[in-house]
């Protein structure tokens, strides 16, 4: 039976795939190699827009220790070192609303364009210091 | 003699997005009586905004409903903005506006798509997918996040339209105009998908009143209601927003799935409408009250009282009632009713008489968002002893309620009868 849908179908045929494509092109045998391999040939992620919320870089030396991105974070992602009077940020925990860069008043906090950042580790999501360049480096 | 089964569908079941347990009578095949079970997925989201400042309840508002998250973030500022007066500036409030239509334009596509996934049309359902695509490219432009936008704040909103993204906006108006008529004719005009979704799940108009349906389920049994018209938020009252029923179209409403199908569809056309209108009358000035945060902060901190806000989400009314103690930084109580809170209550109309592989098309007709509902419901389960309030239940309470009113005043009244 020829339906509405055939046409449709047939067009699609002859369009460019739809989807961004996967990291890999083939279920590779070993994932874990495959992510364990630098040298993996995987199709690169798909850049991010302008307004990309990503993961938060921290200038130390900027920070004069207000507590006031404390008092905004909705998650608790950032946690006051009263000794230092510096913060630290979990970035695990951090839920990406960008409040804090907005209500910090030197601007020391700044949503980076890292998104990749899940790890092993839990301790590669504590950012204690990014210095005072911003991070641009895509993951 | 006919013997009744009892089969439970859910609480994790492929036709399902959602933990939610239906628990089915069937004769045969056919499904005599039906009773809802939901409670598998309470997050204490309210208790969570009680040690959290309003701002941080922004976001916590957003993680309510992962489609209509910006629904439920206007709906709370509005809430904490009507008990603490604040304003809004017209451009704040355009692109407000803007965002809602842009969230209702792929919550609708998205369950057109899922509806179609559901009877097995699974072509349609990719479709539908890849449609969607284009609205959440605009999402991520405007907002930088696919799914929570983080775009309103009290008093405005955090980010502006640019000329770069209303070019991306037109755009995408002009790719939906091209592309979505085939996509309502593939579905609507296939008889397979007419067959088995016509006459399935009926809601009558009068049943829809008694049980209290919102939005596009009670649009489609033929109900005039929209927020949007009758009370009008943000920036709806520049547009003639008229509601989208079954009848003006198809010269009767039969309040069955297709005619939901058809009413979610063509407020597709109607958001792109209302977008384009938006597009072209944005005003220009700030688009936020206060941008120093400190200074909204202080601000709230000092309001005192109980606010309300009710909007038209994609899935119905929602409503969110936010308190807040002068003096003190944390939210005092906020209370969300969330749409599907509302249509849950037909599911057990829907049920009866149709066949037991319909049962995951009617649950998904009414765009069901449980995470959204389950707020509502437990605390209904600690007082009646985690039993689900019925409708029998709630009208005897009802009752009793209004007699105890008329005893109390007979014993007010002289000769009254409370001395008798």
């Amino acid at each position: 039976m020829i339906t509405r849908i055939v046409p449709q179908l047939l067009k699609q045929l002859f369009s460019r795939v739809a989807t961004n494509p996967f990291p890999a092109v083939h279920m590779p045998p070993s994932l874990t190699e495959v992510m364990n391999n630098p040298d993996a040939p995987l199709s690169p992620p798909v850049p991010v827009g302008k307004r990309f919320r990503g993961r938060l870089s921290y200038d130390r030396s900027k920070c004069i220790g207000c507590r006031l991105c404390i008092k905004v974070c909705p998650a608790n992602a950032t946690e006051y070192l009263p000794g230092e009077k510096k913060i630290v940020i979990h970035n695990d925990r951090c839920c990406f609303c960008a409040q804090c860069t907005e209500i910090c008043p030197v601007k020391c906090l700044k949503m980076g364009s890292e998104y990749m950042i899940s790890s092993y580790e839990r301790r590669a999501n504590v950012v204690t210091d990014t210095g005072p360049a911003p991070e641009t480096r895509q993951a | 003699m006919s013997t009744t089964y009892t089969i439970p569908v859910g609480p994790v079941h492929v036709g399902l997005k959602e933990p939610i347990t239906a628990w089915l009578e069937l004769e045969g095949e056919r499904i005599v009586n039906a009773r809802v079970r939901p409670g598998a997925i309470h997050r204490g989201i309210e208790f969570m905004a009680r040690e959290r400042n309003p701002i941080q309840v922004i976001y916590l508002s957003e993680r309510i409903c992962g489609i209509c998250s910006f629904s439920h973030v206007i709906c709370f500022i509005r809430a904490v903005e009507d008990l603490a007066q604040m304003n809004v500036p017209v451009r704040g409030q355009y692109i407000r506006s803007l965002v809602l239509e842009l969230e209702r334009v792929h919550s609708h596509l998205l369950w057109s798509g899922v509806a179609c996934y559901t009877i097995g049309f699974d072509s349609a359902f990719h479709l539908g997918m890849q449609m969607r695509e284009r609205v959440m490219d605009v999402l991520e432009l405007l907002s930088g996040n696919r799914v929570n936008y983080g775009v309103a704040t009290f008093g405005g909103v955090r980010w502006d339209v640019t000329p770069e993204l209303e070019k991306a906006l037109r755009g995408m108006v002009r790719y939906y105009r091209q592309e979505f008529t085939p996509f309502r004719e593939i579905v609507m005009e296939d008889p397979v998908a007419q067959a088995r979704m016509r006459n399935v799940g009926v809601l009558t108009r009068d049943e829809a009143v008694r049980y209290s349906a919102v939005g596009p389920t009670a649009r489609a049994s033929g109900l005039r209601i929209d927020l949007r018209k009758s009370s009008p938020y943000e920036a709806y009252a520049d547009f003639d927003v008229e509601p989208v029923v079954p009848q003006d179209y198809f010269g009767e409403a039969h309040g069955d799935v297709l005619d939901r199908f058809a009413v979610r569809v063509l407020e597709v056309y109607q958001s792109l409408d209302i977008i384009e209108k938006i597009l072209d009358g944005l005003p220009e000035g700030p688009f936020v009250e206060e941008a120093n945060l400190n200074k909204v902060m202080a601000s709230l901190k000092k309001a005192d009282g109980t606010g309300w806000g009710i909007i038209e989400a994609p899935r119905g009314d929602d409503t969110h009632i936010v308190s807040l103690k002068g003096g003190v930084d944390n939210v005092l109580w906020w209370k969300v009713r969330a749409p599907t809170y509302a249509n849950a209550v037909s599911w057990p109309i829907m049920f009866r008489g149709n066949e037991l592989a319909d049962a995951p098309l009617i649950i998904n007709s009414i765009d069901p968002c449980i995470s959204c509902m389950e707020r509502m419901l437990v605390t209904d389960e600690r007082e009646y002893r985690s039993e689900v309030v019925t409708r029998s239940e709630l009208v005897k309470r009802s009752r009793q309620k209004t007699f105890e009113l008329g005893s109390l005043k007979s014993k007010y009244v002289p000769g009254g009868g409370a001395e008798q």
